[in-house]
């Protein structure tokens, strides 16, 4: 399978008064085509600034990035903007949908700004990616009229309509509950078994389950690049999460977290170093604040 | 760059999902433009009125006198000499291309008997155009017509005074009449003109065919004391005025080295001023609206520049999705030129309303010409090109992830 991502040494440096930031000190990274990826760390391990690296919006200050076999390590700011219209998609935690604007006017938006004059039917082609995300019954609605799953698949839909080669998601059931987390990861892994390029920010381990490789940084490097051992099927929790739900309201009163969830750690084959799990997990609490 | 339609259609829902920012946002533009524009319309109104008022007492009128003469070297005065005649009216007649009613006028006085009273009034030899070039109606009866004067048909009408005193307010149409000793036949009674700026009455009177008056009253010279004339237009004035210098001198075979043996007087003077007076106050109201379009513009950038920092999110998604910065710079500038328009035809329209207020209920006069409210809109649009640019360029240097994390 061919290489989508290849970053080599790529370090970033922020400037913040007197003071100098280092977010990435050195990570080089291989993603192939058709890869599922969750980037893991805490707070300040430099995850979301390698993820606006590898998503162009901002430039590495030094190392080489090439993506799709370009060099993308400076380029201008125009290039930069072309190449997230049409390269990346981008699905963030707050869903980040216009307001007051029907879901497909939402998914449209990448069309306006393509510069390449190939569309065509803009409507036509942001039906079809609701569609694929299963909101081909909610093209009208606005985002407040749509439920948190619903707008992250619009959202999804968004970043899927101008076909590009990776999908980017920034936590992106960091602001869903359970149950619509797992129904926003059966999105990402349909989406991945038909071909696309998935990387996934997370610091649920829950979440990370349903990526087949999961990188993960601290102190901006990476301390353990593995595959996932067990990898969780989404579908089939959503079915068991369902059934499980039922079960909990036939029995009354009983709340909290379905007991299946709960306390499932993260598996991954032979990890490089001790990963320190429950470090990562109550720093994360942290980061679910930003 | 971001095709046209596809720009609009970005204003046009940015303005339309945010219907009362929208409103306030161009309600500066809708009150500077229908400012400017009803300000200047009473401007243009007063202007109106007063040219009005002045072609009513006759600002069109050119009269002609006969020149001084000169005695040794002394000038005698205007009309001390007979110099324009009879002949001179009908050049005129004839070459004058900027005169629409010209008249002689040619005066005498005497002792009038009819009605069983005796008046002494002066006796005015006129052509039938005269009424129309003095814009003087008629009470009763018929003016003269063009065949009477030919004719030398000893036919009259009365100033109002002169009827008054002969037969006490009835209309004497028809009735005879001595004008030192020769019978004339009354065929009308002229509207009450009042006193003329001198404080002579007008009304004291009695209009006479030309002919009639310089042959059978006269003694048959051929001499006019002057010639009324009235210009085509206000503006054909000055024009008008030396076409019947430059007649009147060939007819008199004057040489260019020679002075004129006539002169020309008219009110356009007098209405130059006040025109200008006017002129000078709506340009003074014009400023003043003007001001407050600039106003409304600021209102524009101060609203644009709040919706920059609201829409940061927005504008950090777009950037995000792959909008350049010059996307977000046009966007931006288009929804304020797109509200400024939009304020400015609203500002038209209501500028349309006031007028149509001023006019039927109040005695206020506006009048709206076409290029001012091509003015006003075209200074909207400027307003909103000059006033949107800053917030525009604000929205388009925002970086992408700070814009996406903004609160």
């Amino acid at each position: 399978m061919s290489i989508i991502i290849e970053t080599e040494d790529v370090t970033k440096v922020y400037q913040m008064g007197q003071v100098q930031i280092h977010a990435l000190r050195g990570v080089s990274l291989i993603v192939h085509q058709g890869e599922m990826l969750a980037i893991m760390g805490s707070s300040g391990s430099g995850k979301s600034t390698l993820m606006n690296v590898l998503g162009c919006l901002d430039e590495p200050t030094s190392g080489r990035y090439s993506l799709e076999g370009m060099d993308v390590s400076s380029l201008t700011k125009n290039q930069y903007a072309d190449i997230r219209n049409q390269r990346i998609g981008f699905v963030f935690q707050v869903f980040n949908l216009l307001p007051r604007t029907s879901a497909l006017e939402n998914v449209e938006l990448p069309l306006f700004y393509d510069r390449t004059g190939h569309i065509k039917d803009p409507m036509r082609k942001s039906r079809a990616a609701l569609e694929r995300v299963g909101l081909g019954d909610r093209l009208d609605h606005e985002p407040n009229q749509l439920s948190g799953g619903e707008r992250q698949r619009v959202a999804i839909a968004r970043a899927l309509v101008n076909q590009p080669s990776i999908l980017l998601a920034d936590e992106p059931t960091g602001n869903l509950d359970t149950r619509t987390s797992i129904d926003v990861m059966t999105v990402f892994q349909d989406l991945n078994d038909q071909g696309m390029t998935v990387i996934l920010v997370t610091h649920e381990f829950d979440i990370a389950a349903y990526a087949a490789r999961v990188v993960k940084l601290r102190d901006g490097v990476i301390i353990q690049d593995a595959a996932v051992e067990g990898r969780r099927d989404a579908k089939r929790d959503l079915v068991a999460f369902e059934n499980k739900d039922s079960e909990d309201r036939d029995m009354m009163g009983h709340d909290g977290e379905p007991a299946f969830f709960t306390g499932h750690g993260l598996r991954v084959t032979s990890p490089p170093q001790q990963t320190d799990v429950s470090t990562c997990e109550t720093d994360s609490e942290e980061e679910k604040i930003i | 760059m971001m095709p046209i339609r596809n720009l609009l259609k970005a204003a046009y829902r940015s303005i339309t999902k945010n219907r009362l920012r929208s409103l306030l946002t161009s309600l500066g533009i809708i009150i500077g433009v229908s400012a400017v524009i009803i300000m200047v319309a009473i401007g243009e109104g007063s202007q109106k009125s007063i040219e009005e008022q002045i072609t009513a007492l006759g600002s069109n009128l050119i009269i002609v006198f006969p020149g001084g003469s000169r005695m040794g070297g002394v000038h005698r005065g205007a009309g001390s000499r007979q110099s324009l005649t009879l002949d001179d009216v009908k050049d005129l007649e004839d070459q004058a291309t900027l005169i629409d009613g010209i008249s002689p006028v040619v005066s005498s006085a005497g002792q009038v008997v009819g009605g069983g009273n005796n008046w002494n009034t002066s006796i005015v030899g006129v052509s039938p155009q005269y009424l129309s070039i003095r814009d003087w109606p008629l009470k009763y009866g018929q003016m003269f017509t063009e065949t009477d004067v030919r004719s030398r048909k000893k036919v009259a009408l009365l100033g109002q005074t002169v009827a008054d005193e002969l037969f006490g307010g009835q209309d004497p149409t028809g009735e005879k009449i001595r004008i030192v000793n020769t019978p004339f036949t009354i065929i009308g009674v002229l509207a009450e003109k009042g006193q003329n700026p001198m404080g002579r009455d007008e009304d004291d009177t009695i209009l006479a065919p030309s002919t009639t008056v310089l042959y059978r009253l006269k003694g048959g010279r051929n001499y006019v004391n002057m010639i009324n004339l009235s210009a085509v237009s206000l503006e054909a004035m000055d024009a008008a005025q030396e076409e019947v210098r430059t007649i009147l001198r060939s007819s008199h075979r004057l040489d260019p080295v020679e002075e004129d043996d006539f002169s020309i007087r008219n009110q356009a003077d007098i209405t130059e001023a006040a025109t200008a007076t006017m002129q000078t106050m709506t340009l003074l109201l014009g400023a003043v609206a003007a001001v407050s379009l600039v106003v409304g513009g600021i209102g524009i950038m101060n609203i644009m520049m709040v919706t920059v920092t609201e829409r940061t999110r927005e504008i950090g998604i777009r950037l995000a999705i792959g909008a350049r910065g010059s996307d977000v710079l046009t966007q931006f500038l288009t929804e304020a030129v797109v509200l400024s328009l939009i304020g400015g035809l609203v500002g038209i329209l209501m500028a349309f309303g006031a007028s149509f207020v001023l006019n039927t209920f109040t005695p206020i006069r506006a009048l709206i010409q076409p290029g001012i409210v091509l003015l006003a809109f075209f200074f909207a649009g400027t307003v909103g090109v000059l006033f949107g640019f800053f917030p525009a360029r604000k929205a388009a240097a925002l970086n992408p992830i700070d814009a996406l994390h903004y609160e």
